[in-house]
């Protein structure tokens, strides 16, 4: 087998198109986790089980299938149902709403780990329900879980690629049409495993500076 | 109103059973506004529960609790009792709060946060007025200069007086003390005893105090009721029910505690 190193770096302009993509759907992706967790956190804490029930159902579904699945299932769906979305926008949103299951649970432990006694004493002090939540008990929740809400930016990230089966054209994307091209495949996809691997380190020495001034909990 | 309300806050028939453990047993009794109660008795024997149960952090299985000619987890419509509403519930609230054995400072929040974050949001006082005065709160309780400390800066007898400090800012008519220094060593609960006292001397608030520091339960309170097993077997000044109870379990109980300090 012969490997050379020149189609890796010729490889590179493609990935940084490809790595513009996945850290698109990414940034989305991730927005959409972050919001749609807490609501499901939220909603699965409701004393109403006509809420709590089906949105845990929901959420149980939905981390029990995969993201493969869901990812089809939205491409083909929404536009049955009138919603035009690019792939992209598409492929975005599923990946949110896979990782926002995930981000739930996380923000689900945060919350449990409010001592009980910090609900008494905002009943105490009459604090409103949103103000309970905003003032005292998100405040300390969240900073307990930023450690593990960072390692799912790159869990993400690294479930980019599943995108290309609904025709999101990111790195391995990239890699694999150029390969198709030149009918080299082994140096395409090597740069695009390279760009994955060093955004990730990146990403999780990013996380660990966030983690270092946000993760905090004074007690 | 030139005469005390004898009735301010009433409890009637109150029941309440934790699984098979019952814990008040048709407990009715009433205390009057701007007088200090004490409730005393063996733990287990109910006296946190009926504290927890006017602040709202745990109800009642049957039985009506009053404050001030309003029923806390009832509403009148027409001659009929209901259940309380959110918005009663949280009316009625408003005029008590606590002080916790364990405190529960706002760890997110610094010292002058953690007193004006109620009157703020709670009462919508203006941002300057709630800081003036709580800064004079904090000066009261000892601790004009911690205003900018965090919470976990503090020693417990400090934060137990941030708390203290926090309770008043809400301007209660009926203040809750749940064994406030069971947590501190006797030097730090020595100096939390002097602040209560000083407020039991310079305010009309009305107390209900669970506590094993006998002393000051002596000091300050108008009444000590003794507990047992989920019933008041004695109720009675603390001059009296001190050097004089008359049942033989507030005599036990009593020694019991007397040869622990």
């Amino acid at each position: 087998m012969n490997f050379e190193w020149s189609g890796v770096w010729d490889a590179m302009p493609t990935m940084l198109d490809g790595l513009l993509v996945a850290l698109a759907a990414t940034g989305i992706g991730y927005v959409i986790a972050l919001v749609l967790g807490l609501v499901f956190a939220f909603l699965r804490r409701s004393d109403n089980r006509w809420v709590s029930m089906p949105v845990g159902f929901l959420v149980e579904f939905i981390r029990s299938t995969p993201l493969l699945v869901q990812l089809f299932f939205f491409f083909y769906v929404l536009p049955l149902i009138g919603i035009s979305a690019s792939p992209l926008a598409t492929g975005a949103f599923a990946l949110g709403l896979h990782y926002a299951t995930y981000t739930s649970e996380v923000y689900r432990s945060g919350i449990d780990g409010v001592p009980p006694g910090q609900w008494e004493a905002a009943t105490a002090l009459n604090l409103s329900t949103r103000r309970t939540w905003t003032n005292v008990i998100l405040p300390q929740a969240i900073p307990r879980v930023v450690p593990a809400l960072g390692n799912y930016v790159i869990a993400m990230f690294k479930d980019t690629p599943q995108l290309l089966a609904i025709t999101v054209v990111e790195m391995l994307g990239g890699a694999i049409a150029i390969g198709s091209e030149t009918f080299r495949y082994s140096e395409p996809i090597a740069a695009a495993g390279l760009v994955y691997l060093v955004v990730a380190l990146l990403m999780a020495w990013v996380a660990r500076v966030v983690e270092r001034r946000y993760g905090q909990v004074r007690v | 109103m030139t005469t005390t309300n004898g009735e301010f806050i009433t409890f009637d028939g109150v029941h309440k059973s934790f699984g098979k453990n019952v814990v008040l047993d048709d407990l009715s009794f009433s205390v009057g506004e701007g007088e200090r109660v004490t409730l005393i008795g063996p733990s287990g024997s109910g006296k946190t529960t009926i504290l927890r149960m006017l602040m709202t952090l745990t109800r009642p299985d049957r039985g009506t609790i009053g404050v001030d000619g309003d029923y806390l987890y009832h509403e009148k419509r027409g001659d009929q009792l209901v259940p309380a509403s959110d918005g009663h519930i949280r009316k009625v609230r408003s005029r008590i709060t606590m002080v916790f054995q364990h405190f529960n400072l706002f760890p997110n929040m610094k010292v002058l946060r953690n007193v004006t974050e109620a009157p703020i949001h709670v009462l919508g006082k203006p941002k300057d007025e709630a800081e003036a005065r709580g800064k004079e709160l904090l000066e009261l309780v000892g601790l004009g200069d911690k205003l900018d400390a965090h919470p976990s800066q503090l020693s417990g007898g400090q934060q137990q007086r941030v708390a203290i400090a926090r309770a008043l800012a809400v301007d209660p008519d009926v203040l809750l003390l749940d064994e406030v220094t069971s947590a501190l060593d006797p030097e730090l609960a020595a100096e939390v005893l002097d602040v209560l006292r000083d407020i039991a001397k310079t305010t009309d608030v009305t107390m209900l105090l669970v506590t094993h520091a006998m002393k000051f339960a002596r000091d300050v309170s108008h009444r000590v009721l003794m507990f047992n097993e989920g019933r008041i077997i004695e109720d009675a000044s603390p001059e009296q029910l001190f050097n004089e109870p008359e049942h033989e379990r507030t005599k036990s109980f009593l020694r019991s505690v007397i040869d622990e300090t």
